[in-house]
Order: structure tokens, then C-alpha cells, then sequence
């Protein structure tokens, strides 16, 4: 047809017409692409559904990445490096090493500034220590007895619009020197925590005792000065060869580290020191090197010499809290030094053949294994915000720049259960947000996917049954006259806004149930009885009341039973109560069944779901029976067989794949329905199959928690694939339906 | 017995009861729905009880009975009543809603029967519709004009007419607020991101900076008369008030500027009443909000939804057609057909909350972040079209109910005969004239059909929504008397999303729930409609076709 069209005109004086005919077909091709394109992009817009989700949520299974970013030489030092940092865009970087000398390194301009800290003359260094990162504090064991205390500071100005950070040594106490011990005795082996009330040291003097010096600071109101009281005391039962120690941020406890053991002691109260826990370390063929806090001060990670870091923290028993052997990261090779960042639980080691390693503890993922020249690492570090690291080698100050947005997602944190500081065991737990700062968030999603199939099951197990059943009987045993108005009745339930289902089931239903609960359970028993008894009783009566309702018309006479039957047994619900449940079904419950009972549970959420989704299965559950051919079942009847049989053995053997299609669809939409689980339930990730209890769906976590989520973070990639795991269960139910229904129109067509 | 259980009959009894109970749940799901929404408009009766608490001590309530219930005794006794042994084993339980919030701590109290000495429905008892506080109940005493009685045997006239004046004078004075004064503070905003504007480009030469502050200058000039008079007309509205006893037996003074409506439902005939209640639907769906949405009227969100609605058909009605008609008319049987086919399929069981992500992240933050770096720096940071908004969620809506609409313009298609087309090309128009011509023309009332299912999809899909641009308070309406007029950058209200925000995020749930079920079952009502009106279309076509058939 297009080529007679697009032939040229046979009569030369008709060019108008072989115009009109060109541009007529020129249209025509139009018309054919634009009409292709447009279907073509409903397929795009499918694919760009599945890829964008995809896009979004892949940086966070990506790997971390180190490039180098700086590498400026200092000023030779013959003594240990303490400590190394940057400040918070690590435009100046700066190390302190173990004689008291500061060095600050401004990256852009590779200058470097040399700085003695004030230590007395006549008095040597005997001791060192470091808080925790986020602190930069350091203090001097002096062989006066005197502490010198001392952190790095920068500050950021803005001469001129343009930012200035100019670092410098600030002294937390006011003066840079504490006396400590009035004796005069030198400070061996100090490690101290420091908050703006509190201060402590813990020291090994020349007694070779463990002293311990807290200091309470109290703030004038009117001067605003801070006078500090000092009191002492002596940590009891110590280890003889201590080669670390240290005391913890909240100032609850020191620890010493002696060969393979960690002597824990409660250092909360001055006045009551005492030895909490001696935590044995012992690891065959291997030796502790050393051992560190991790960000957040809750995590002990212990080095081994044979490349192992193991995790302890404190877990509730019986005797207590006590520290305990959680988990291990082997394959690190020659530790050198390890670093944890500033808020996030990653670490990183460096080996001596120099490869960097990049680890995070609750994840348990490796995020980079990369080798470096960083032979003989003196000390590193991260910057605050954990975008590089800093490593001193060879009196030379390397700036690494470190991309690693999303180290606490792992594919086994997000499935599989973890062990959280603080937590008795591991667990599956979905908390996202809290006020703390040093907060972890725990992104579970199992818990959730957990809620899902509980949530769906039960509307299933509500929806399934009624939805088969009416589509068996509108299909095959009603007349079509009832039928016409009575799929469309059942149908108009689908367009039916979720949102007004879920708030009669939150605000109605849930209430309803819970002080009706024994007129529900009646009502199941009741129902099928009062419609057997109809249904014998009519099968019994005689032909003149038979006749006064035809009998396609029998269906209607159901209906006053129904409501009566439902009628009869909420009213009855109340002497029920009274009878079996000593007037409260809800104590009941609780006391005597042992279960706990949420007004919006799972069976609230069941009911509701499953009117949500009866009618999706009904509608194409009925087509499928409908379209069986008459020919099949007229044969059966022929052959002698009831309408019963038939219906079982020869219309939904047919149906079946339409049946099994329509179940699908009905499970596909109850996994991803949100606005009827966010109201209907109390939305607490809970796992626990118990009727009477609620739970959290994925959908209504995207819900509720997409809106506060910022752009980019973790949480809000996580809730993206909570999205994607959404559409893949869809995806999945979905296709299959389709594939099935389409062998099954083929199959039709032949008959 | 046995052969009748053999026969299946009692089973297929079984299946039939299942259809029941679907119909009934379906039915008796919109008749409570339509009960409970179309009574909350009804001028309840105002009662007024004497009281007896467990103390002996008497007391009187007035109020409304919002809801009663039966109660076991055995669980009364053990929650610390007490009863004589004669009362048996149920007791009646009244919640009343009391109203007055600012003088008792709870507006609404449960009552039991066996305290209760008598009841009465007197007379001179009226209620007070206010905009703060809720509703007042009481006696009203004497209307009081600059503060002056006035003096009059009818306290009912005098009140109505005062209220009257105090009302107008509040319309007046929120009409000055919205428009004349809304439109000088968007004029405002204008100038501040003109001025930005400049500086950006580095244009803000000192010329153009005086010439600014001239305008600023004129505008805060304008801007402080409206005030004054805003003030003036709010004050005036303040003049009088009315002296009303309340049930505590005190004389608490309203003033007029917070009254609405005074009623004596008491006197009310059912005539007048049907009066009353039709005069409250109007208000309910054409005012606006008041206390946290939990009183007035529900007017934004019933924009906001039709807005949005609307623009989204305008986007899915051409793709999903033109989608129809390449699965339909042009497509070979092939792969590419059949993975379309399954696109479709899954498009439409993808759950919305799932489009609602890709929404936020696509549209919102990824086209609207790209729009606002483009061509409004000078907003940044705040974001113009780089947050939720009009715009993205009738976008996201249009992909949701694409398939909609896909599936049933094909079906529509796929009624014309055959014969029809065929005629057609015969004749010699080519494909693309038959399709214009005759197939679209023929197929639009079925296109019409999936166009309104799309609507009412849409219409009550409240979960995408939710993250792509519905708001609980909408301080302006997407259209408005400031240029361009159409403002489709902004956040709007929605009634699905209404319903989720006060039935479930309002403080006082109790005092509300009323006001959700009327708003269900006006967007019920809406929907139903929308589909009834789509099924009727789609079988009036059928039965076209079927004739064009023979």
C-alpha cells in the first residue's frame, strides 16, 4: 500500500499530485517513527526505572581509593614520631614527635615551621601520650613530675573572603605544664583522657606503681574560671611489664596491656579503683603488639605481630559488663601502625613491605589493599573528615587523599547478622538515625525484608481463599446477569485509595479488633457453619419456597446471612469475653498466652492488605475460569460428572496457570503496598511471626524515612536499594505472571 | 447427609459465601466510609447532664455525644470503680465532646450511665464554631458591643448579626493579607533575587543599586499602609463579643473577632438543620484549614489534588497513546513487542512508593538540581525546582499511570474491526491518514476511558507523593494572581495525604477523626465516581463496537 502511494505520478501534468503524494508519504514515515519511538520509550522508561536505582545505589559496594596527594620532607628527627594529623580540608598537616617538636606543613605552599614546645631546663622527656584523634591533644611525661599538656589547634579566618587556617599549639589547662607528682619523681609510661570537667593520668612511678590522678574541674559562674580538685589513688594488682596503656575518653576506665594479657580497671571513681577484668589476648604463634581504640571509644582493636587486628568491646554477662573477643581481620601482614578515623568505625593499617590497608569493623569489608611506598611508617593518621590520611616515613610528611564514602555497607551488614558495639549478640537491627554523635548507624534489611513477607503473607492468608473462592463462584456458577454487576462491585475495591484503607484499619478496625478479638475468632467459626446450615437446610425445603427465589438468585440469600452471622458475633463478643477470658481477651493474651500485643498488628495489616489485594486476585482469577472453554465443562457434565467435579477437575486444572498468574500479581502488590502497613502498623522493626505484633515493611521505611535522609549518604543509598529490592520482587512476581498468562492464551487459542 | 456432601453442593455454597462476604466488605466499606463522613456535618443534638461522680459530688456537662460503647463491669471494678451489686454485667459508656478546650483539660470525656442523674436538651444552649480552640458550648447571655451591653430581649438575633459583622470584617481582612499583601511580599522576593542576580553576573552597578532600593522603598511603603489597614479591619472585627455561660456555671466572654457561627441546635427544625448541614459541606470544601488541618475546610487539598491531577493527564495522555498505538498498529510480533509487553505489565506492578524514590532522586534532585544550577543560581542555596514540588509529582504520577492508560487504549484498538482499517487503506489513504482519520477518532472514548482511571489512580496514590512534593500546610496554592500564575515549583496539598496527616500525625486524633472520614468520603466519592463513570464509557463502547461488528 505504501509503494502505490509513494510511486511518482504516471500524467506529467499531475506534479501537484506527486507532490501532495510525497509529502504524504513523508508523513506516513514520520508518523511510523515518532508512533516507534514513543512505544520504544515506555521500555526505556522501565529501563531507566531499573539503572537509575542501580546508579544511585552502586558507590556503595564500590571499593576505597588512595591517591597521593602531597609528599613534603621535614626537618630531621632522631626521636619517635607521637603523632600526626591535618586539619579539616588537610590544607596544613603537622607531626609531633617524641622530643617535644612540632612541625606544621602548609600542603599548597610546602613551607614547614619548626616549633620547640616549652619544656623546663634541666628536665628531660620521659614519657608520651595521645588522646584519641578527634582530640589532637598529646602530653609529656616530664622527669620533674610534671605533665606538659598541650593540643593542636586550628584556626580558620577570613581576611578578604578567602580562608585562612593558621595552626597552633593552644594549652587546654592554661598553662602548658601540670604538676602531676609533687615528688618530683619522673612520669614513665603516661596515658591520660581529658574532657573540659575532667581530667586523668594514669602513670607508672618510680615505685613502679600505677598511680592514678583525676582532676574535677568546677567553672566559676562569675569569673568563669575552671578550679580543678585533684584526688589520687593507686591502681591495684597491675602487671609487671606494661608496654601500653591507656584510659578511655569517658574517663570509666584504664587499660594496661602486659605481654598477652589487658588488664581492665574501673577508674570511674577515684576513691573505688578496682581491677574489672583481666582480658586474655592469647593468640598461638602470635605476639600483641599493640592496641588502640577505636573511633567512638567503645572498641579495643588489638594488633597481632602475625597481621591480625581483633575487635573487643564490652558485653553484658553475668558478671557484668566485660570486654570480649568479637571479631578479627587477618592477611594485614607486619603491622606498623595502625589509625582509626575520627567518627566512623573504619581503621587502616600500614605493613612494613608498605601496603596501606583500609578495613571497617562492623562491615567487615576490606575496602583496599594497595602497596605504597610507606615502608617504615613512623605514624599515621586520618584527617577529620576522613578524606586522607597522613603518613610521616623517613622524616618525610605524605598526604594521601582518601575516597570512601560508604564503608559501613556490606552486602553481609545488610543481610546478615552483626554484632554491634554494645549489643549482647549479633543481631539484625535497622536504626538509622539517632541524636548521639558518635552514633552507628545500623542499616539492616533484613528486619525489613522481614516485615515485608510477614505483611504480605498474612494478607495472603486473608486474601487468597475469599479471592479464589468469589472468582470460582462468579465464574462458573453465577448467572451473567449478577455477574455484570457484581465484578465490577468487586472491582471498584481496587481503585479504592490505600491510604483511606489503611486509616480505617489504623483508626477503625485496630481498635474494633482489639475489644472485639473474641467476636473475630467467633466469627470465624460461626461463618462456615451458619452457611452450611443454610445451605443444607435450603437443599431440604420444599419446592414452593424453592421456587420463590430462582435459583440463580440463590447467592443473595446469603448475604443477610453473612451480616447476620457477623452481626451475632460481635454482639456475642462481649459475653464471650466474659466467659473464656475473664472479661479482657488483651490480658489474656499477654498474661496467660505469654504474648505481646500491639493494638496495630499483623492481623489488623492482614485483614486490610488483604481487601487491598482480593480484588487483584479475583479480577484475574475470574477471567482465567471465565475463559475456559464451555465445550470442556459441557463435555464433563455430559460424561455424567457433578458440577462440582467438573469445576475441580477440569476448569481449574485449565485455569490454573491464570489462577497461579493471579497470585503473583496479588503477592506483588501486598509486598509493595506502603500506605496501609504505615498506618496499620506501629512500624517498629521487629522479627517475629506472632500475629499480635507489628513490624516495619521496606516500603513504608522508604516512607517514612526517604524524606529526612540526605542526598548522597549512606542511609539514603541504602533506602534506594531498599527501593531496588522492591522492584525486583515485583519484577520478579510480575514476569512470571506475564509469561505464564501469555503460554496460557497461546494454549487457549488451540483449544 | 452424606450424598449431599458428596454432590459438592456445600461447597459450592462455600465459594458463593465468599462472593458475600466481598460484597459485603466492599459495600459496607463505603457505606461507613459515606456514614461516618456525610454525619459528622449534622448539627448533633446538645445535651446537657447532671452528674454525680463516685465522690457524691454533682456536677453538669454539656456537650455532644460523639460515641457510646458497652463496657464489662468486671473490667470497670478492676480498674478501681465501684458499682452496686444490681447494676449488671454491662455498663454504658458515652464519650462526650465537651468542647471549651481552654477552660477544661480535656475536650472530649468518657461518661458511664450509672453516673449520670438526668439528661436534658435545653433549648437556649448554643455552640460556637470558633477559629481557636475549637467549638464552644453554652448558654449565651447578653452580646456585648464596644464592651457596652446591649440591651435586647433577643440575644439570638443580636448575636447572629454581630457575628455576621465580625465575620465580614475577617474576610475582609484575610483577603488583604492573602492577596495585596502576599503580593507585594512575592514582589519583595523578586527584587532580593534580582539584585542576587546581578551580583552574580557582576552587573550591580550602583545605578542599577539605587534603582532597586527605589522599588524596595515604594514596595515597604505599600506594604506598611496594607498593614495598617489589616490592622484596622482586625481590630474592628474585635469590637464586640458575647457573654456565654459555660458548664462550670461561669460567664467566659468570646470575642467576636474568633466566631465563626453561633448555632442553637437545640431549636434547630430537621428542615433547618438539613439547612445547616448543607451550609457546612459548602464551607468544608471551600475554606481553608485551621488548627493544624484538624478544623475548616479542606479546599487547598482539594485544589492541589485536581492541579496535579490535571497536568499529569496532560503528560500521560500523549505517551501512553502513542504507546498504545505502537503495540498495536505498528509493532511486528517479535521480541521488542514482547518485551514492551512485559515493560507494561511491570510498570504497572512496580509499587509506587518505588517511583516515588526514583522521583525524588531523578526528577527532584538530579533534573530540578541541573534546572536550578542553570537558571536560577541566584536562588541557590535555596533550591527553586531542586526540592519537591508540583511538577515532579505530576511527572512521577504520569509514569505510574502510564500503563493505565496504555492498556486501555489498546484495548480500545484492538475493538475496532479490522474491517475498518482495511476499508481505509483500500481507499488509498496511507497508515498514518487511517490512523488519524479513523482509528484515533474511533478509539477516543476508549482513550477517554484510560484517561480516567489514570485520574483516579492517581487521585488516590498518596505514597510517592509523600517524598516528591505534598506538604501537610501549603502556604499558597500553586496558582495564583503573582507572575507567571502558574507556579508549578511549589509544594501542594493533597487529600490522600491530608487523610494520612490527620488521622495520623495530629495531636488530638479524637477531635479529628471526623473531619478524615468526610474528607475519605469526598475523595472516595470522587474516585467512585471517576471509575463508575470509565466502566459506563468503556460499555457503551463495547456495545458500539459489537453492532459495528454484525
Amino acid at each position: 500500500m505504501e509503494r502505490q502511494v509513494s510511486e511518482p505520478a504516471p500524467l506529467k501534468h499531475d506534479i501537484l499530485q506527486a507532490k501532495r503524494a510525497n509529502r504524504r508519504a513523508i508523513k506516513d514515515k514520520l508518523t511510523q517513527l515518532g508512533v516507534s519511538l514513543g512505544g520504544i520509550m515506555v521500555f526505556v522508561a522501565l529501563l531507566l526505572i531499573f539503572f537509575y536505582l542501580l546508579y544511585v545505589i552502586k558507590p556503595i559496594f564500590a571499593s576505597a581509593s588512595v591517591t597521593p596527594a602531597a609528599n613534603i620532607t621535614l626537618p630531621k628527627s632522631e626521636s619517635e614520631v607521637l603523632m600526626v594529623g591535618s586539619d579539616e580540608l588537610h590544607h596544613i598537616m603537622y607531626r609531633v614527635t617524641e622530643d617535644a617538636a612540632v612541625d606544621f606543613v602548609n600542603v599548597a605552599k610546602q613551607q614547614v615551621s619548626h616549633q620547640q614546645l616549652p619544656v623546663p631546663d634541666g628536665v628531660s622527656i620521659v614519657s608520651s601520650a595521645r588522646s584519641m584523634p578527634s582530640q589532637q591533644l598529646f602530653a609529656f611525661g616530664l622527669s620533674n613530675g610534671q605533665v606538659l599538656l598541650g593540643n593542636v589547634d586550628f584556626s580558620v579566618s577570613y581576611p578578604n573572603n578567602q580562608r585562612v587556617v593558621s595552626p597552633n599549639i593552644r594549652y587546654p589547662l592554661g598553662a602548658p605544664l601540670l604538676t602531676v607528682a609533687n615528688e618530683q619523681q619522673p612520669l614513665n609510661q603516661l596515658a591520660f583522657a581529658y574532657n573540659k570537667q575532667r581530667l586523668s593520668f594514669i602513670y607508672l612511678d618510680a615505685t613502679q606503681h600505677w598511680q592514678l590522678l583525676r582532676m574535677d574541674g568546677e567553672e566559676n559562674l562569675l569569673t568563669e574560671e575552671v578550679e580543678w580538685q585533684s584526688s589520687k589513688a593507686q591502681l591495684p594488682d597491675t602487671p609487671t611489664h606494661v608496654t601500653s596503656q591507656l584510659v578511655t575518653p569517658d574517663q570509666q576506665q584504664a587499660l594496661l596491656l602486659s605481654t598477652n594479657k589487658a588488664f581492665v580497671y574501673d577508674v570511674k571513681d577515684a576513691s573505688n579503683v578496682s581491677l574489672l577484668q583481666v582480658l586474655n589476648l592469647e593468640r598461638a604463634h602470635a605476639k600483641v603488639t599493640d592496641f588502640e581504640l577505636l573511633a567512638g571509644a567503645s572498641s579495643v582493636l588489638v594488633s597481632y605481630s602475625d597481621g591480625v587486628v581483633a575487635q573487643y568491646f564490652q558485653v553484658n554477662s553475668d558478671s557484668g559488663r566485660r570486654y570480649q573477643f568479637i571479631r578479627q581481620f587477618t592477611h594485614l601482614g607486619k603491622i606498623d601502625d595502625l589509625a582509626s578515623e575520627y567518627y566512623r568505625r573504619s581503621f587502616a593499617t600500614v605493613a612494613d613491605d608498605g601496603t596501606l590497608k583500609l578495613l571497617y569493623t562492623t562491615s567487615e569489608r576490606e575496602l583496599l589493599a594497595e602497596k605504597l611506598p610507606l615502608q617504615h611508617v613512623r605514624a599515621l593518621a586520618f584527617s577529620p573528615r576522613a578524606d586522607a590520611l597522613i603518613a610521616e616515613t623517613a622524616d618525610s610528611l605524605r598526604l594521601y587523599a582518601v575516597s570512601n564514602a560508604h564503608p559501613e555497607v556490606s552486602w553481609s551488614a545488610l543481610w546478615q547478622k552483626v554484632w554491634y558495639e554494645g549489643y549482647p549478640e549479633p543481631q539484625y537491627v535497622w536504626q538509622s538515625t539517632s541524636g548521639s554523635d558518635d552514633f552507628e548507624a545500623k542499616l539492616s534489611l533484613t528486619p525489613l525484608a522481614f516485615g515485608t513477607l510477614k505483611a504480605a503473607l498474612y494478607a495472603m492468608l486473608f486474601a487468597t481463599p475469599i479471592a479464589l473462592a468469589g472468582a470460582i463462584y462468579t465464574a462458573y456458577f453465577m448467572s451473567a446477569r449478577i455477574r455484570s454487576v457484581v465484578k465490577p462491585t468487586i472491582e471498584i475495591m481496587e481503585a479504592l485509595p490505600t491510604v483511606i484503607l489503611g486509616f480505617l484499619a489504623g483508626l477503625w478496625l485496630a481498635p474494633l479488633v482489639e475489644s472485639h478479638l473474641p467476636g473475630l475468632l467467633l466469627l470465624l467459626i460461626l461463618e462456615p457453619i451458619a452457611v452450611l446450615s443454610v445451605a443444607f437446610a435450603w437443599s431440604k425445603a420444599p419446592a414452593v419456597v424453592k421456587q420463590w427465589l430462582p435459583d440463580t438468585y440463590q447467592e443473595l440469600l446469603l448475604i443477610p446471612v453473612v451480616c447476620v452471622v457477623a452481626w451475632l458475633s460481635f454482639s456475642l463478643s462481649p459475653l464471650v469475653e466474659l466467659w473464656l477470658f475473664h472479661g479482657d481477651s488483651r490480658l489474656f493474651i499477654t498474661n496467660t498466652l505469654g504474648l505481646s500485643f500491639d493494638q496495630r498488628n499483623a492481623l489488623v495489616v492482614g485483614i486490610a492488605m488483604g481487601f487491598a489485594v482480593i480484588p487483584t486476585i479475583f479480577s484475574i482469577a475470574e477471567d482465567a475460569i471465565f475463559s475456559v472453554p464451555r465445550h470442556l465443562s459441557n463435555g464433563s457434565l455430559a460424561l455424567g460428572a457433578t458440577p462440582w467435579q467438573t469445576l475441580t477437575r477440569v476448569v481449574l486444572l485449565t485455569a490454573s496457570p491464570g489462577i497461579f498468574s493471579a497470585v503473583m500479581m496479588g503477592l506483588g502488590r501486598a509486598v509493595g503496598e506502603t500506605m496501609i502497613v504505615l498506618m496499620a502498623t506501629g512500624n517498629t522493626a521487629i522479627m517475629d511471626w506472632s500475629i499480635f505484633q507489628g513490624m516495619r515493611t521496606l516500603a513504608a521505611n522508604i516512607a517514612v524515612e526517604m524524606p529526612e535522609s540526605a542526598i548522597g549518604s549512606s542511609h539514603y543509598r541504602v533506602l534506594f536499594l531498599a527501593a531496588f529490592v522492591l522492584f525486583l520482587f515485583t519484577f520478579v512476581f510480575n514476569t512470571i505472571a506475564e509469561l505464564v498468562r501469555q503460554r496460557l492464551r497461546e494454549r487457549y487459542s488451540s483449544l | 447427609m452424606g450424598r449431599w456432601f458428596k454432590s459438592g453442593s456445600p461447597w459450592i455454597w462455600m465459594t458463593g459465601s465468599a462472593v458475600s462476604v466481598s460484597l459485603i466488605a466492599v459495600l459496607g466499606l463505603l457505606l461507613l466510609i459515606a456514614w461516618r463522613g456525610l454525619s459528622y456535618f449534622w448539627p448533633a443534638t446538645i445535651y446537657q447532664w447532671q452528674m454525680q461522680d463516685d465522690a457524691g459530688k454533682a456536677y453538669t456537662l454539656i456537650g455532644e455525644i460523639h460515641d457510646q460503647e458497652q463496657v464489662p463491669v468486671e473490667r470497670l471494678t478492676a480498674a478501681g470503680y465501684h458499682f452496686d451489686d444490681d447494676s449488671g454485667e454491662f455498663i454504658t459508656r458515652y464519650l462526650v465532646k465537651t468542647g471549651n478546650r481552654e477552660f477544661v483539660s480535656l475536650d472530649f470525656r468518657w461518661i458511664l450511665a450509672s453516673n449520670i442523674i438526668s439528661r436534658s436538651a435545653p433549648e437556649n444552649v448554643a455552640v460556637f464554631e470558633r477559629s481557636k480552640n475549637g467549638n464552644f458550648y453554652g448558654v449565651p447571655q447578653r452580646v456585648l458591643e464596644n464592651g457596652k451591653e446591649i440591651a435586647s430581649d433577643d440575644v439570638a438575633t443580636v448575636l447572629e448579626q454581630h457575628i455576621a459583622r465580625a465575620v465580614a470584617l475577617n474576610e475582609q481582612a484575610v483577603d488583604l493579607q492573602k492577596h495585596d499583601i502576599g503580593a507585594i511580599n512575592y514582589q519583595m522576593e523578586r527584587l532580593r533575587l534580582k539584585s542576587r542576580k546581578y551580583e552574580l553576573n557582576n552587573e550591580l552597578t550602583d545605578a542599577r543599586k539605587a534603582e532597586l532600593a527605589a522599588e524596595q522603598q515604594t514596595l515597604q511603603q505599600q506594604y506598611q499602609q496594607l498593614e495598617q489597614q489589616l490592622f484596622a479591619l482586625r481590630a474592628d472585627a474585635a469590637r464586640d463579643a458575647v457573654v456565654v455561660k459555660d458548664m462550670r456555671g461561669q460567664d467566659v466572654t468570646l470575642s467576636l473577632d474568633t466566631v465563626l457561627d453561633a448555632t442553637y441546635v437545640n431549636r434547630l427544625s430537621t428542615m433547618q438543620k438539613l439547612a445547616t448541614w448543607f451550609s457546612r459541606v459548602g464551607h468544608f470544601v471551600s475554606d481553608e484549614p485551621r488548627e493544624a488541618n484538624t478544623e475548616g475546610g479542606v479546599f487547598p487539598a482539594i485544589f492541589g489534588t485536581v492541579f496535579m491531577v490535571l497536568l499529569m493527564a496532560v503528560i500521560v495522555t500523549p505517551f501512553g497513546v502513542i504507546a498504545a498505538v505502537y503495540l498495536h498498529e505498528y509493532a511486528h510480533k517479535g521480541w521488542l513487542t514482547r518485551i514492551i509487553r512485559i515493560a507494561v505489565i511491570n510498570l504497572a506492578g512496580v509499587p509506587s512508593i518505588v517511583y516515588g524514590v526514583f522521583g525524588l532522586g531523578f526528577f527532584v534532585y538530579m533534573l530540578g538540581g541541573s534546572i536550578d544550577r542553570l537558571f536560577y543560581p541566584e536562588a541557590l542555596p535555596s533550591p527553586t525546582f531542586g526540592s519537591p514540588g508540583m511538577l515532579w509529582s505530576a511527572l512521577t504520577l504520569a509514569i505510574l499511570t502510564l500503563p493505565v492508560v496504555i492498556v486501555s487504549t489498546e484495548e480500545g484498538l484492538s475493538r475496532i474491526p479490522a474491517s475498518v482499517r482495511q476499508g481505509s487503506l483500500a481507499l488509498g489513504a496511507t497508515k498514518a491518514e487511517t490512523l488519524y482519520r479513523i482509528i484515533l477518532p474511533m478509539a477516543s472514548p476508549a482513550i477517554m476511558t484510560g484517561l480516567i482511571l489514570a485520574v483516579a489512580r492517581a487521585a488516590g496514590e498518596v505514597a510517592p507523593l509523600m517524598l516528591v512534593g505534598v506538604v501537610k500546610l501549603a502556604p499558597n496554592l500553586p496558582v495564583d494572581m503573582n507572575f507567571p500564575f502558574v507556579h508549578l515549583e511549589r509544594k501542594f496539598m493533597h487529600l490522600g495525604f491530608h487523610i494520612y496527616d490527620v488521622g495520623f500525625q495530629s495531636p488530638n486524633v479524637e477531635a479529628a477523626r471526623p473531619l478524615v472520614y468526610a474528607t475519605s468520603f469526598l475523595l472516595v466519592t470522587v474516585i467512585v465516581t471517576l471509575n463508575l463513570t470509565a466502566i459506563s464509557v468503556r460499555n457503551h463502547l463495547r456495545e458500539k463496537y459489537r453492532s459495528l461488528e454484525n
